[in-house]
């Protein structure tokens, strides 16, 4: 039969058991004994079957084939193309076969791990090798596209994972544009007093590393600012940064605080007190704030709102105050970015059946965290809501907002050690008794449940249920004037009501409530919970589907302050990588224009959002800048006149994928 | 009607979001009805109708086309333009006497792999209640003397596109 292909070509199919993940639930052995017989005709003229395919084995087997029968196709029937496309196609390229001539038809992802019945499974897998092999005679050799690596990068978020990530890449020897909302870098951990499970001062390690990143020759700190456009890929990003106006002169400003001691307007600070204290108009969040200039708060400034005031101008020493500043939009090219964005805390408000917002004395973790902090609006006094009383009970809640179908199903991490270290926190500095309010205890990690047992040890109560309620309607007379904490106690098997002076809410971690918005700027996806998605859960935890754009921290999920750094350091690690590489190949994967067919009729040009498309009037015709083009194909299918092919996806291609799926050569060849 | 009537069914799926909501649901390992049969686009702007009319033509009873969600694109907004061509093949193969309910649109990310597979499911029940397509199954008759013709393009007036926008 194979003197009637009147193709040419020579296809090699490859069937892998894929241990039994296909094996279990498609009979391979069938399949190629199946695809050698029946696709004869298509120029198949080898087809097998192996454990594993991705193995250096079963890689050398396709190479062996490549050279010895002179193949010109390949197609590898295993898993995703997503996957192992990559493998086989470098497997091929090595054996001197262009890597867009191997084709991979998924059995595992669409056959055998979703379908049950194996004579279902097999069929299915038939028709899809029948398709693959129909399409790959349509593939054509395609070259990639090297493009030069601008070797500068982006970080997005000044947070504990930004800095680590500016700062191994700066120390590498290389630019590095770190991009925060806040006036300050440093993030969240910058609000905390003590870190677990070492108990060392958050700010003792966090500042000097702001430091060195705010003072690197290699690091420009754009803080205030935000990226309002990312345009270009990978090696060639193009974003413009909006530099919010500070009011204030970076270079006459010596960053005296003079200003800040003398601006009379007192304004609740909701984001670094998390409401529990004031800053002025003009301010720098807090005292080690790096940069060290201060921003104005244009909604709150007496001059702004009233047009009169100005006792910042008066008394700064350099003259650098400036009303008269405008937001700046800073355009930067970059190669590579990472996103360290972070994570919201979630808002204890919608739990209300603990009461925050409702009862005074329900604090969150982050209330609490500046109520113990030294820097704090209580110097470190842990009180009462009235500022002075010292509790001498106090309730933690655990799993606030997570763990909880009805808020976020999943675990927040970090919340269960914070608990414990609120625990510490209250028992040494109030000796007040601790109860621990626990649904599950999660202290996994160095050094973690050594800290939960000395907690343990310094007698603080633990409790193991999930709280119904804190309220302040008391039942009884010693109830009276406390919050009382109403829980299933689940060891002890009996309700108990436990009356507290205060009751702190270990709440969990959420993603930033723009996370969607940031995601789709960057063109990455987020996961149904709203986190960044990485581009393999394990084996890519920091790159995501679009090459170029990595994630850090907690903006990928929740995580405690080593994972964060960790995560930092390996996502500058792979941006390094890139750099070193000087330059990066591109898919070609690219539309263009046959001129001689053109009509010139131009429905095309306005379908290309990335402005690829281009009509050139003496010509009478379109044509397509590839530099531009990101092969989407949208142009191709509106073609009227055909005029347009794409390279990878042709219709040639899509077409003879559709005869093969619906076994129409299989036919025609019994006929 | 023959109750045990399988259908056949062509998938088109984007490479960001529906394609991985596939890889999903298999990683996942959800189970769902085998007779759809996908195929990899970049991006569900590149589905030319023909493509569609071609799948049914060939012995397809249905064509699943799947995308990024409105706003969602990995090509920002391409797959508007899927979803205007698709509602414009819908009219046209309701003058060609074809049932337009065997050809569906479905939306799914990649986080969506339980929605792939249920929508997928249930498709096929649609189209087994619609029953055979039977088109191009007689003798010499469908497009099968068109393979020939790679430049074939369903063409698309510029005046139907703007009707078909939602608003």
């Amino acid at each position: 039969m194979s003197g009637n292909n009147k193709n040419q070509e020579r296809v090699g199919v490859y069937v892998c058991h894929c241990g039994s993940n296909i094996a279990g639930t498609v009979d391979v052995v069938d399949v190629a004994k199946w695809a050698g017989e029946k696709l004869n005709h298509q120029g198949v003229v080898i087809a097998r079957e192996y454990k594993f395919m991705c193995s250096s084995l079963g890689q050398e087997l396709i190479q062996k084939d490549i050279k010895e029968l002179g193949l010109t196709r390949v197609v590898v029937a295993a898993c995703s193309p997503h996957l192992h496309e990559k493998t086989f196609r470098t497997a091929a390229q090595n054996a001197g076969l262009n890597p867009y001539l191997v084709e991979l038809a998924s059995i595992r992802e669409q056959v055998s791990w979703v379908h049950s019945d194996k004579a279902v499974g097999t069929a299915k897998s038939k028709a899809v090798v029948a398709g693959a092999v129909s399409r790959v005679i349509e593939n054509r050799a395609l070259d990639e596209i090297k493009v030069p690596i601008n070797p500068n990068t982006l970080i997005v978020g000044g947070g504990i994972a930004g800095i680590q990530s500016a700062l191994e890449i700066a120390n590498a020897g290389f630019h590095v544009y770190l991009v925060e909302r806040e006036p300050s870098i440093g993030g969240h951990m910058a609000q905390f007093d003590k870190t677990f499970p070492t108990l060392d001062c958050s700010a003792c390690i966090l500042t000097p590393r702001m430091v060195e990143a705010g003072t690197h020759p290699n690091i420009t700190l754009l803080t205030w600012s935000e990226v309002t456009n990312v345009s270009g890929y990978v090696g060639n990003f193009h974003v413009t940064i909006k530099k919010k106006a500070r009011f204030v002169k970076e270079e006459l400003c010596t960053g005296c605080g003079i200003c800040q001691e003398k601006c009379p307007k007192k304004v609740v600070d909701e984001v670094y007190e998390a409401g529990l204290g004031y800053r002025k108009a003009v301010y720098t969040p807090f005292a080690q704030a790096v940069p060290k200039f201060p921003v104005m708060d244009k909604e709150n400034c007496t001059y702004f709102q009233k047009g009169t005031c100005k006792a910042c101008e008066k008394f700064c020493p350099t003259g650098a105050i400036d009303f008269k500043q405008e937001d700046e939009l800073v355009k930067i090219d970059v190669g590579n970015i990472i996103l360290a964005t972070g994570y919201d805390l979630f808002d204890a408000r919608r739990v209300s059946n603990y009461g925050y917002g409702r009862l005074p004395n329900v604090f969150t973790s982050l209330e609490f965290e500046r109520l113990s902090n030294a820097a704090g609006p209580t110097n470190g006094n842990i009180v009462l809501r009235d500022g002075k009383t010292t509790p001498r009970s106090v309730g933690i809640i655990h799993c606030v907002g997570s763990r909880d179908k009805n808020f976020n199903n999943y675990c927040s991490v970090i919340c269960c050690m914070q608990g414990l270290k609120f625990a510490h926190l209250v028992h040494e500095r109030t000796g007040a008794r601790v109860y621990n309010f626990y649904i599950d205890m999660r202290t996994a990690y160095k050094a973690y449940d050594e800290f939960y047992q000395r907690v343990l040890d310094e007698g603080t109560l633990f409790v193991r249920g999930k709280v119904a309620e804190v309220t302040n309607a008391a039942r009884y007379d010693y109830e009276k004037g406390k919050l009382i904490v109403q829980v299933e106690d689940t060891l002890a098997g009996k309700q108990r009501r436990i009356p507290v002076d205060m009751v702190i809410l270990s709440s969990g971690l959420q993603p930033r409530r723009d996370a969607k918005d940031v995601g789709k700027l960057f063109g990455i996806s987020c996961s149904s919970d709203g986190w960044f998605t990485e581009k393999h859960p394990k084996l890519d935890p920091v790159a995501t589907m679009t090459e170029g754009i990595y994630i850090a921290g907690c903006a990928q999920g929740p995580k405690d302050i080593p994972s964060s750094v960790a995560q930092g350091a390996a996502a500058s690690a792979r941006v390094l990588d890139k750099i070193l590489q000087k330059e990066v190949a591109l898919e070609p994967i690219k539309a263009s224009v046959d001129h001689d067919k053109c009509s010139g009729c131009r429905i095309c040009n306005g379908l290309c959002p990335f402005n690829a498309i281009a009509f050139i009037e003496d010509d009478n015709i379109s044509d397509i800048n590839p530099a531009l083009c990101q092969g989407c194909g949208t142009c191709v299918a509106a073609c009227p006149a055909g005029a347009i092919s794409g390279t990878g996806f042709s219709d040639a291609q899509i077409l003879a994928q559709i005869d093969g799926l619906l076994l129409r050569n299989l036919e025609m060849e019994k006929a | 009607m023959d109750n045990n009537f399988e259908p056949t069914i062509i998938g088109f799926t984007c490479n960001w979001c529906s394609y991985r909501a596939a890889d999903l649901a298999g990683t996942a390992r959800m189970k769902y009805a085998p007779n759809v049969r996908l195929i990899r686009m970049m991006c569900s702007g590149r589905l030319d109708p023909t493509f569609v009319l071609r799948a049914l033509s060939s012995g397809a009873d249905g064509v699943m086309v799947t995308g990024c969600h409105p706003g969602e694109c990995h090509y920002i907004e391409q797959n508007y333009k899927a979803l205007r061509r698709f509602l414009l093949l819908r009219r046209v193969l309701a003058g060609m006497g074809i049932e337009p309910e065997r050809v569906k649109l479905v939306w799914a990310s990649a986080a969506e792999g339980a929605k792939f597979a249920a929508e997928t499911t249930a498709f096929v029940e649609e189209i087994r209640k619609l029953g055979p397509l039977n088109w191009g199954k007689g003798e010499g008759e469908g497009m099968k003397n068109e393979s020939e013709d790679k430049n074939s393009s369903f063409i698309i007036q510029p005046s139907s596109f703007k009707k078909e926008v939602p608003a």
